[in-house]
């Protein structure tokens, strides 16, 4: 009976992450990756699904630990059992595809200072038991993968004529190359807020109405 | 890229590779400190200073790490080297300015999840620096990002007084202007890109 009302908040947590508090869309957590590996939706795939992975196994034991990390410590404690996982992401990636490890290079690393992580661990895992911690963070991973993904997809597309290395528009397609390099990327990422920015004003304006 | 020299490093690195608008590293203090110019050039000084000293301290670990065959602890190791070095720059600084350190505020803590400075010692690892390479490419990421992050603070002053839609502010905004800088920095390849 108690169980119902907790399946609805589950379910609420879980779109939180996903929509209404989209990591990277709507908080701009975790820009550096975001930006350094969508070159194309392959890459951004991979990387969703390792910040995911590190992301829900850490905020999990951190939640399970919640009673025994002294406040004092905690980030460092949490930073510690952060890079544990990434480097355990770092070396199946490793074994399961080169050419994925290859082209994240560094940046698979890198997970460990994704603000992302540590945010959700110290605002929601540290608080509450590993259920909802283990929901709340799935929820946050997912958003964030749509995210890179969302990215990834319009940058390969518009930079290379391709999605997930499949030629989209024939041989006569001049590739707009700037969108793969540095530059693409900002831009992007610009243009999506911008287009997040505007629906929320424009809801806001239909509400006034 | 062993015919490299320190002084092709540290150009490279501050120019055609800049860590922040080439290799998209430490995006969020360049995003959230880049308001103003005042906050903006003790910062970029700050984290110049850690990223040196965090890429000297991770070139011994990894001498000693490698040496006794425990590269997989190479990560934490780092993290915490980084975090005592962010530690010491704190204490340092606010023995001998006080002024400084409290301007600085809640920054300098936040200098340790960086990815500008865990990223320095991660790619000179991954290309096999050596330890003046890789004070060069210290010191080259650290003077790009102050760079970037002074240039955008400049810019960003100058548009707080012009007339803009209201969709566009805050970090769509943001993201266009580094865009705009990252473009003007590519022009900048002509001297060759780091791999």
């Amino acid at each position: 009976m108690s169980c119902q009302p907790l399946q609805a908040s589950n379910m609420e947590q879980l779109l939180e992450g996903i929509w209404k508090q989209n990591p990277v869309f709507v908080m701009a957590l975790g820009m550096c990756p975001t930006l350094a590996v969508t070159v194309s939706a392959f890459n951004a795939l991979g990387m969703g699904l390792a910040t995911t992975f590190v992301l829900i196994c850490s905020c999990t034991l951190i939640s399970m630990l919640r009673r025994f990390i002294p406040r004092e410590v905690r980030i460092a404690t949490y930073i510690v059992i952060i890079a544990t996982f990434v480097t355990l992401v770092d070396y199946i990636i490793q074994a399961v595809s080169l050419a994925l490890y290859e082209a994240l290079g560094a940046f698979i690393q890198l997970i460990v200072v994704n603000c992302i992580i540590l945010g959700r661990a110290e605002a929601h895992a540290a608080n509450n038991p590993p259920l909802s911690a283990l929901v709340n963070a799935l929820g946050m991973g997912i958003g964030f993968t749509i995210g890179l993904f969302a990215l990834g997809s319009v940058r390969e597309v518009l930079g290379a004529g391709k999605l997930f290395g499949i030629s989209l528009f024939g041989e006569h397609f001049q590739p707009w190359v700037v969108m793969v390099l540095p530059p693409g990327g900002f831009f992007v990422l610009g243009l999506w807020l911008l287009f997040f920015a505007w629906l929320a004003k424009r809801k806001e304006a239909q509400h006034g109405a | 890229m062993e015919h490299e020299t320190l002084g092709q490093i540290f150009i490279i690195t501050v120019l055609s590779s800049n860590f922040v608008l080439a290799m998209f590293l430490g995006l969020c203090p360049f995003l959230g400190v880049s308001g103003k110019l005042e906050t903006a050039v003790p910062m970029g000084i700050a984290t110049s200073f850690v990223m040196l000293v965090a890429s000297l301290c991770s070139y011994a670990l990894n001498q000693l790490l490698t040496h006794f065959d425990l590269e997989f602890l190479r990560l934490i190791a780092y993290i915490a080297v980084i975090a005592s070095a962010v530690q010491l720059v704190e204490m340092v600084m606010k023995k001998f300015s006080p002024a400084l350190f409290r301007a600085l505020g809640i920054f300098l803590p936040l200098i340790t999840t960086n990815c500008a400075v865990l990223g320095v010692a991660l790619f000179q690892t991954a290309r096999d620096y050596d330890l003046a390479q890789s004070a060069a490419f210290s010191l080259g990421g650290g003077v790009g990002f102050s760079l970037a992050l002074i240039l955008m603070a400049g810019v960003r002053e100058r548009l707080n007084l012009s007339n803009l839609p209201g969709v566009m502010h805050g970090t769509a905004l943001s993201l266009m202007l580094a865009g705009l800088l990252s473009l003007a920095f590519m022009g900048f390849g002509g001297i060759g890109v780091a791999r």
